[in-house]
């Protein structure tokens, strides 16, 4: 981890965003998009402690994900597009992205769903004696789910290599934590099935990854797990879409305005020189304009693709 | 090829200890886990002596926690791992359905070809006895109607051990189905490992003048039904679908196309049940080809009673097969068939 690459990474995700935000109104991404705006600095925190050998799930939200655990970009795009270059050949879209050979191993539409996936992944790689972790991504809504409470007792009754990020942005679509937990706690739900658990405060990059590497290096050595983190964040935009969504009237923008001062993409950007920033953004923004041109110049995928990958039947 | 030893009788439990113990021995990335798994009972004693042999890893029970244990199942098999997960009552899996039907099945294919999920979900119907609203539902069809999954359901012990050896290779989600009272059948199952294919339906009676398809148990009952008609000169011809997803309709298509006449007797509700299934292809099928009869019997409509003045009648029996078998070949006749001593169902005694 160095700052150039947290902010290589924090700025790489922020521009592809914003870029399929322009994008979206030409209905050229025919899948529905749920931006990480805002949220960048837990997927990168995190992404930055791990190895390209370390697993990662995630949720529907997950194009930070992707893109911090190094998911390829023409992919992701040409994926959104539909296109049969996409990750997941334009059968999955924005919420199932996937990239092996990066340890993504999928994300998932339906709440919660993928944080039992993970448990059965570090269960997997224990058995095998394998030198990997498993990170699983939910959102702060996932917890209201019954599959939450069940894979972390498993998980810390098998002592997985395995670290569950909570990044709690405070709604599930319009509803507030509040009006769907009686406490605002959980990270202490997670310490109470038997495992390390914290609160990370202020959408920090630096804690994040300060936190989650001791915890890596804790299963590395061979500790066990798992470890949870719940990481305080803010969504900016609205929940499906590219827009604000201010307006609804279900939260007020001065309640985002905080976290938008302490925007960790510009904060990370003045540590570096110019000299050194202006390179990585070019670079990027190289790579932007080559992974949608790629999106737009490859084909659909051809009408016999309907019923390939139903069953492998090798 | 030496032919298999047929000479071996043993029971449907042991026919499933050995197929796990078989595959296990042959392939360390084979895990079996569930509830009860590795407790004294040893589901019906078809887990038992696998801890032992192969170690708490490999063999483990689990939390009450049916939707994450399937959830992990499934992170398993993305893993590499060829997990087999032990329901000991179909009516849990309901619990199970958002991994089945969201992950399981579509992974592949929402993926792009990227993964495969090569999982076995074993899980048990009850009947008799008192099994009553939640122990006795054969909800197969629920998993016939979603692609991405197999599902099957072996009647005889030596199919029991093939297809289970079957399922296990297979790189897809396979739902295993066993009837708790096919656990006690005795046959003839040769000891050396064998696959029994999936997709290909077997015929456990030849004959001429009406085709009865039964499904897991009530393959049982169509067999005793065939043995009535034939009392009174009926011939009819069994078939066992075994595998109901691939489902070997073809196989079925070629009898009713010889008969004319069918009876499809599921151990499920009729409505959007397998027997809807197989009736509504045959019908596709041989519409334009010949005159064919029809008609599907399975639960009564209705959830099942605990008192056996009442569970007696929600399950179709081999007289009632029989019955009606018997109006399709001889319309507007009505014929009963006297109870036979060794065609009476075998019910299964508690407490368990």
């Amino acid at each position: 981890m160095t700052n150039e690459s947290l902010y290589q990474s924090l700025y790489r995700i922020r521009r592809v965003e914003e870029e399929i935000a322009k994008v979206y109104p030409t209905d050229k991404i025919k899948s529905p998009v749920h931006l990480s705006i805002g949220q960048e600095a837990v997927a990168v925190g995190v992404c930055e402690a791990l190895e390209t050998r370390d697993i990662a799930f995630g949720t529907y939200r997950s194009h930070a994900l992707y893109l911090a655990k190094g998911g390829d970009m023409k992919q992701m795009i040409a994926e959104l597009y539909g296109k049969d270059t996409g990750a997941a050949r334009g059968k999955g879209g924005s919420m199932h992205l996937i990239d092996l050979p990066k340890g993504i191993m999928g994300t998932s539409a339906v709440v919660g769903t993928t944080i039992a996936n993970a448990v059965g992944y570090a269960y997997a790689l224990k058995y095998q004696r394998k030198d990997a972790v498993v990170v699983s991504f939910m959102g702060d809504g996932a917890t209201d789910e019954g599959v939450f409470h069940e894979s972390l007792n498993f998980a810390a009754l098998k002592a997985l290599p395995l670290i569950f990020i909570c990044e709690n942005n405070q709604y599930a679509i319009h509803t507030h934590q509040k009006l769907r937990q009686a406490q605002a706690n959980i990270w202490e739900r997670a310490r109470a099935y038997g495992m390390v658990s914290e609160r990370i405060e202020h959408n920090d990059v630096f804690k994040v990854y300060e936190r989650v590497k001791a915890a890596v290096d804790a299963l590395r050595a061979g500790q066990p797990g798992p470890y949870f983190f719940e990481c305080m964040t803010y969504r900016w935009k609205e929940h499906v879409g590219p827009n604000e969504d201010y307006n609804l009237g279900y939260r007020v923008r001065s309640e985002a305005e905080p976290w938008m001062q302490d925007d960790q993409v510009p904060r990370i950007g003045a540590l570096l020189d110019s000299s050194v920033r202006q390179p990585i953004e070019a670079a990027i923004e190289a790579e932007i304009r080559e992974a949608f041109a790629f999106a737009e110049a490859s084909p659909f995928p051809a009408q016999s693709e309907l019923y390939t990958a139903v069953y492998d039947e090798a | 090829m030496t032919k298999p030893d047929l000479d071996r009788i043993i029971t449907y439990t042991e026919a499933l200890r050995e197929a796990t113990d078989q595959e296990m021995g042959r392939d360390p990335s084979v895990v079996i886990f569930g509830l009860d798994v590795d407790d004294p009972k040893a589901i019906q004693g078809t887990t038992k002596g696998l801890l032992q042999k192969y170690g708490k890893e490999r063999v483990f029970g689990t939390p009450l926690a049916e939707d994450a244990m399937t959830g992990a199942a499934i992170g398993m098999a993305l893993a590499g791992l060829r997990p087999i997960h032990v329901h000991i009552r179909m009516d849990f899996l309901l619990l199970a359905m958002n991994q089945l039907i969201n992950v399981a099945a579509k992974s592949r294919y929402m993926y792009g070809g990227k993964v495969n999920v090569p999982l076995v979900v074993r899980s048990m119907i009850g009947k008799s006895w008192g099994q009553g609203a939640q122990h006795s539902q054969g909800l197969y069809s629920f998993f016939m109607h979603v692609p991405g999954l197999r599902v099957v359901a072996p009647t005889t012990p030596y199919d029991a051990k093939g297809c289970l050896i079957e399922a296990i290779r297979d790189n897809n989600p396979v739902m295993y189905v066993e009837h708790r009272i096919l656990h006690f059948q005795k046959g003839p199952v040769p000891e050396a490992s064998y696959t029994v294919p999936m997709g290909k339906a077997r015929i456990t009676a030849i004959g001429e003048d009406i085709t009865l398809v039964g499904i897991s148990y009530m393959q049982l009952e169509c067999l005793r039904a065939q043995r009535y008609l034939a009392t009174v000169g009926i011939s009819a011809e069994v078939i066992d679908p075994i595998w109901l997803s691939p489902l070997d309709i073809d196989t079925i298509v070629a009898s009713v196309r010889k008969t004319g006449r069918l009876v499809v007797v599921d151990n499920g509700w009729t409505t959007c049940g397998a027997s809807a299934e197989i009736a509504a292809q045959v019908a596709e099928r041989l519409q334009d080809e010949r005159p064919i009869k029809i008609h599907r019997m399975g639960f009564a409509p209705v959830t099942c009673p605990t008192t056996p003045a009442l569970e007696a009648s929600f399950y179709p029996t081999s007289r009632d097969v029989a019955a009606a078998a018997h109006c399709l070949v001889r319309p507007g006749t009505t014929w009963m068939p006297e109870e036979r001593a060794d065609l009476q169902c075998i019910d299964f005694k508690g407490p368990f």
